[in-house]
């Protein structure tokens, strides 16, 4: 079964590279040898747009977070080729990995991961203090605008709520003016109400500071946020969905679902 | 529960890794120690039962010792065949002994000083006799002077043998001997790496005692004649204060001996395993925090589904137990093997040491384990009872628990009390003396250093706070690494607490050591003014002939002896130094209270202010003294002298005291030179005296060094004992930084995903190592600088001399070895820290 929205997985690369902010094409992905051996990412070709919120979904091991960690340099490729910007992956050496990530990859993880020895304007600035970079005070007084933490900047973690430490880890992400943000299930601790507050933020983020955010998700609500949303299963792009509505996504789930029981 | 302790151990095995290393390195030095000494004690002791196998009865002369200035009590030859006659005696052996040194073909001392012994081969009247103590194996008995046998250990070390020319000394000159024969010996010195020179008796009578005299009479029992019954009938014919002691009797007390000289070894290296082995305890209670922590989920689980507090508790300690058994057996098997190693790393280094089976006691067996077992369980009760609080909620709870700050109020307080009536303790101890003064400053010593470890999480962060400034320039890593290390400050102040041992101890017998070898050196070069002073190497009286040699020098200016002989006066044993009362002024400056050296000569005596004071004499005080060969004469004091420790006691002219002496021999003997002192004249005083190894020429830098010599030694000794404390502090170092690496493997997992790349990591887990260590070290050396002058104080008021002496460079060494164990302990760590799993480090679980 197939809704209106859909279009075939090989048409998610026919875009010009220069609207792409990160791409992959066959991708592939591979777990263990001989017997063990496990096909996270079968052939993958996607384009993540310049200024959009793309949500990827797909069941419990479909290979989202595979595609996700494959895509930003924190899991090494089969085969294949993944780009942030112009830069190709698998051809980079560990320190210039380490280095692309820090300066041109913004991070969002589902656990919120704050340092709870820095205070909150600390961890915001930690990506930027690592580079030895100088902070763009207007840059950043916006971003601490945008996600609502003024006045608990000097508050540490442990001080705050779930919902505000992942506002601070998405002000972490923003703040170096990545050229992309990727989020491992950011809403995935948090209670519905900070949950909302958070994809927000990133909607905002993208609208009004023409941020590209790319996230992993379950949740149909957290991916009707986004602008398109791409389907993994089994390792594939299954379906391209743009405009998605929770109805929708919830929709072309349950599909997946039934056909995962039928076959 | 014993089977989920059981699979706990198994499951942290790497976790307890470090827990099991120091465990196991503390019981290795106790085991270690314990067959070390049970080993040696059992080799001496059955080598002097064999020396005493040819002794059924000795005689020996009664007197002699402090109260009883030694007369003419040595056995005359008479007595010898008095006793021959005795009947059941088989046979009556006389025998003379002393110190007689031996050179070897280069012209160097062979053995120790205090063990190269020299005796008599009694060969009997017609010299066809056989000595029953030793077995000639080579050649013949010595006969006449100029004659010698050599044990046969020594000629086989030297190379000599029946045949050739050897350079001795007894008591100074140099003497030229033929070997002639080479003996077998069960002689318990000459087993322990010393040598024995045997003389025809009539020679060796002359060299150790006077001719005619015998120093111990050993008879053997006929057949059927046990060693009591000889002894009672022995009796019978002997002087009144002639003492008599069967061949068992002796061995049991030399036995006694050697176990008593054992077990002040054994003692002292116990004390090292012991501060070892507390260090320790910082890691093991340390280590069970921290596994504590990380399982309270589980262990809630345990108490929700209906396990008591108690089971709780005895789980964790039962935990404790597997470790410290396997650790107390891995640590006593390694012991063993360091006390076999022990044996002969001594014989490489020259002191021979007896051979003999391996000693494992089962007293050894068990006390190592027994301390294995009790250190860990001990270290491990309090996070044991920790474990029991874990409320049973707990386990519904997500996010385990971080160490609260909570308690950390009431234990400053106690630390302050603490750290507060101890630091008082020694202060006050300081100021009244070391008699009355010793016992409050050690206690305050122990109260100050655990009241400073009660502290130190409080200090851990305003010391740490200090180095901000030089982190800094390490970027977000030195920062993180500050944060790092202050985050947990009772796990950082345990880490640091355990390194501060050590060095608070080593810091603290540096600093003593330093200022008490400079005060010695002041001592012993201050009031001499002589260029020379010539003396034994082992110590023990030079002859006569030395200084009539040297007095023959050209270049010698003035000389003295320094004579010794009891004395008693008002009853009371004395010691009397004799001097050569004009050439004195020369040699020696001392500050005169009274009087002065001019008067010094005839029956005029000078006194040290001290034995002035105790006998309430003045200058123009006359006393009476009985000399050593029992004659009275009187003494007028002239004049009263300041003394120190090396220069005191009453000194008189030679001339008065030696025809009073037995035999006339000096302690050392005072040489000033024309030119003063060069290695010209050092090298032409030696040659005079036969270019001999048993006697030392020293100048002033000499004497100076040999002291450092002393000093640096022991300290060197001490270092190595204590080096045991500082490895285990690596260990616990090791652990910690093992233990946070992996508790903040998210952290390190998400510094890694936003852009810090494997040096930075390293580096933060470096610096915080750096940083932990340093902490400890600052707190070490601080203490043991404290505990140094303080103990110093004490020591003043007993060594006039005496000043504090801040060894800087030294200070300086151990900072810098501080900081290298930082280095060191975070290799380990650092990697794992470096080469973690980006994707599993955050994933959430």
């Amino acid at each position: 079964m197939t809704t209106s929205t859909h279009s075939d997985a090989p048409s998610a690369t026919s875009a010009s590279p220069g609207v792409a902010a990160a791409r992959a094409r066959d991708l592939t992905k591979v777990y263990g040898q001989g017997e063990t051996r496990v096909v996270a990412l079968d052939s993958v070709s996607v384009e993540f747009h310049r200024g959009r919120f793309t949500a990827i979904m797909g069941p419990s091991g479909s290979g989202k977070s595979t595609l996700m960690h494959c895509m930003a340099g924190l899991d090494s490729i089969s085969s294949g080729s993944a780009w942030i910007g112009d830069t190709e992956l698998s051809s980079l050496k560990e320190k210039k990995l380490t280095r692309l990530r820090r300066d041109k990859i913004g991070f969002i993880f589902q656990a919120f991961n704050l340092l709870p020895t820095l205070n909150a304007l600390e961890n915001i600035t930690l990506p930027l203090d690592i580079a030895g970079r100088k902070v763009d005070k207007d840059w950043l007084e916006r971003v601490v605008e945008t996600v609502g933490l003024s006045g608990r900047l000097k508050h540490r973690p442990n001080q705050l709520s779930g919902g505000q430490q992942q506002r601070v880890a998405v002000a972490r992400a923003l703040v170096s003016r990545p050229d992309i943000v990727f989020g491992d299930e950011p809403t995935g601790n948090l209670d519905s109400r900070s949950g909302a507050e958070v994809l927000g933020f990133l909607r905002n983020s993208v609208r009004e500071l023409g941020q590209t955010v790319v996230m992993v998700t379950h949740d149909p609500v957290a991916a009707s946020y986004a602008d398109r949303v791409v389907f993994l299963a089994d390792g594939r792009i299954v379906d391209d969905m743009t405009d998605p509505t929770a109805e929708s996504v919830l929709d072309r789930m349950k599909a997946f679902d039934a056909r995962g029981r039928t076959s | 529960m014993f089977r989920t302790a059981l699979r706990n151990v198994l499951a942290h095995k790497a976790r307890l890794l470090m827990t099991t290393l120091a465990v196991m390195l503390g019981v290795a030095f106790v085991a270690g120690t314990l067959v070390f000494t049970s080993t040696l004690s059992d080799a001496y002791a059955k080598g002097s039962a064999k020396g005493f196998e040819g002794v059924d009865v000795a005689v020996r002369p009664g007197g002699g010792d402090e109260d009883e200035p030694r007369g003419p009590s040595d056995l005359p030859h008479e007595l010898l065949d008095r006793l021959d006659r005795v009947p059941g005696v088989e046979s009556a052996t006389g025998v003379v002994s002393g110190f007689a040194a031996l050179a070897d073909k280069d012209g160097g001392l062979v053995g120790e000083g205090w063990s190269t012994q020299g005796g008599n081969y009694d060969a009997g009247p017609d010299g066809k006799k056989e000595d029953p103590r030793h077995d000639l194996r080579d050649g013949r008995a010595p006969l006449r002077s100029g004659e010698i046998a050599l044990d046969s250990k020594t000629a086989e070390r030297t190379g000599f043998g029946v045949g050739d020319t050897v350079r001795m000394s007894v008591n100074g000159p140099i003497r030229e001997e033929k070997v002639v024969g080479v003996f077998d010996t069960d002689d318990g010195g000459v087993a322990a790496g010393g040598t024995l020179v045997l003389f025809d008796t009539a020679t060796a009578q002359e060299l150790f005692s006077q001719p005619g005299r015998y120093s111990e009479i050993v008879l053997t029992a006929e057949d059927g004649v046990s060693q009591r019954e000889l002894e009672k009938r022995v009796r019978d014919v002997l002087p009144a204060k002639t003492l008599t002691s069967t061949g068992d009797e002796m061995a049991d007390e030399q036995a006694r001996m050697i176990e008593q000289g054992m077990s002040g070894m054994r003692t002292g290296l116990l004390v090292f395993a012991g501060i070892a082995l507390f260090v320790g305890v910082f890691i093991i209670a340390n280590t069970f925090t921290m596994l504590v922590a990380q399982r309270t989920k589980e262990l809630a689980l345990l108490r929700a589904v209906g396990a008591s507090r108690r089971q709780v508790t005895r789980s964790v300690l039962v935990e404790a137990l597997v470790v410290g058994v396997v650790a107390a057996l891995i640590g006593l098997l390694a012991g063993i093997g360091i006390g076999a190693g022990m044996r002969s790393l001594m014989g490489s280094v020259g002191a021979t040491v007896p051979d003999g089976p391996l000693v494992v006691a089962p007293s050894t067996v068990l006390a190592s384990l027994v301390v294995g077992v009790a250190v860990t369980m001990v270290a491990a009760w309090l996070p044991a009872r920790r474990a029991a609080k874990v409320p049973p909620v707990a386990a519904m709870g997500g996010v385990h628990a971080p160490a609260t700050p909570r308690g950390l109020l009431v234990r400053n307080t106690i630390g302050a009390l603490l750290a507060g009536s101890g630091a008082a303790l020694v202060l006050y101890a300081s100021g009244i003396g070391m008699e009355d003064g010793k016992l409050p400053m050690s206690a305050g010593a122990g109260l100050l250093v655990i009241g400073v470890f009660v502290l130190t999480p409080l200090l851990s962060r305003p010391v740490i706070a200090v180095a901000a400034p030089v982190l800094r320039v390490f970027g977000t890593s030195g920062k993180l690494a500050r944060l790092n290390a202050v985050r947990n400050p009772r796990r950082t102040a345990a880490t640091a607490a355990a390194l501060m041992i050590g060095l608070t101890l080593i810091t603290g017998m540096t600093v003593i050591a330093t200022s008490v070898q400079k005060s010695i050196d002041k001592l012993a070069t201050a009031a001499i003014e002589a260029d020379y002073t010539v003396s034994m190497a082992n110590f023990l009286p030079l002859s006569a002939e030395v200084e009539q040699t040297l007095a023959k020098e050209e270049s010698v200016t003035a000389l003295s002896p320094l004579r010794n002989s009891p004395s008693r006066i008002d009853g009371e044993y004395e010691p009397l130094t004799g001097v050569d009362g004009k050439a004195l002024d020369d040699l020696l400056e001392l500050d005169f209270v009274q009087g002065s050296f001019a008067g010094l000569g005839g029956e005029n005596v000078i006194v040290d202010t001290a034995t002035a004071k105790e006998h309430g004499w003045k200058a123009g005080s006359s006393f009476d003294v009985v000399y050593e060969d029992g004659e009275r004469g009187e003494l007028t004091v002239s004049g009263v002298y300041e003394g120190n420790e090396m220069i005191r006691g009453i000194m008189l002219d030679t001339a008065t005291l030696d025809p009073h002496l037995e035999q006339v021999t000096s302690m050392q003997v005072m040489v000033k030179t024309a030119d003063g002192a060069s290695d010209a004249t050092k090298s032409s005083l030696q040659k005079a005296l036969g270019d001999n190894p048993a006697i030392l020429v020293q100048d002033k830098k000499d004497l100076s060094e040999s002291i450092a010599q002393m000093f640096t030694m022991m300290l060197n000794m001490l270092y190595g004992l204590l080096a045991m404390a500082v490895i285990v502090a690596v260990l616990g170092v090791v652990n910690t930084l093992a233990m946070s690496v992996f508790e903040r493997s998210q952290e390190i997992g998400m510094l890694r995903a936003i852009g810090l790349d494997r040096h930075g990591v390293k580096r933060m887990v470096r610096l915080e190592s750096l940083v932990i260590s340093l902490f400890g070290g600052v707190l070490g050396i601080g203490l043991g600088v404290f505990f140094g002058w303080a103990a110093g104080e004490l020591i003043s008021g007993s060594l006039a001399t005496y000043e504090l002496v801040l060894p800087w460079s030294r200070m300086g060494v151990f900072l810098a070895l501080a900081a290298l164990v930082g280095v060191l302990a975070a290799l380990w760590p650092a990697r794992r820290a470096a080469r973690l799993n980006m994707l599993e480090a955050i994933k959430t679980e």
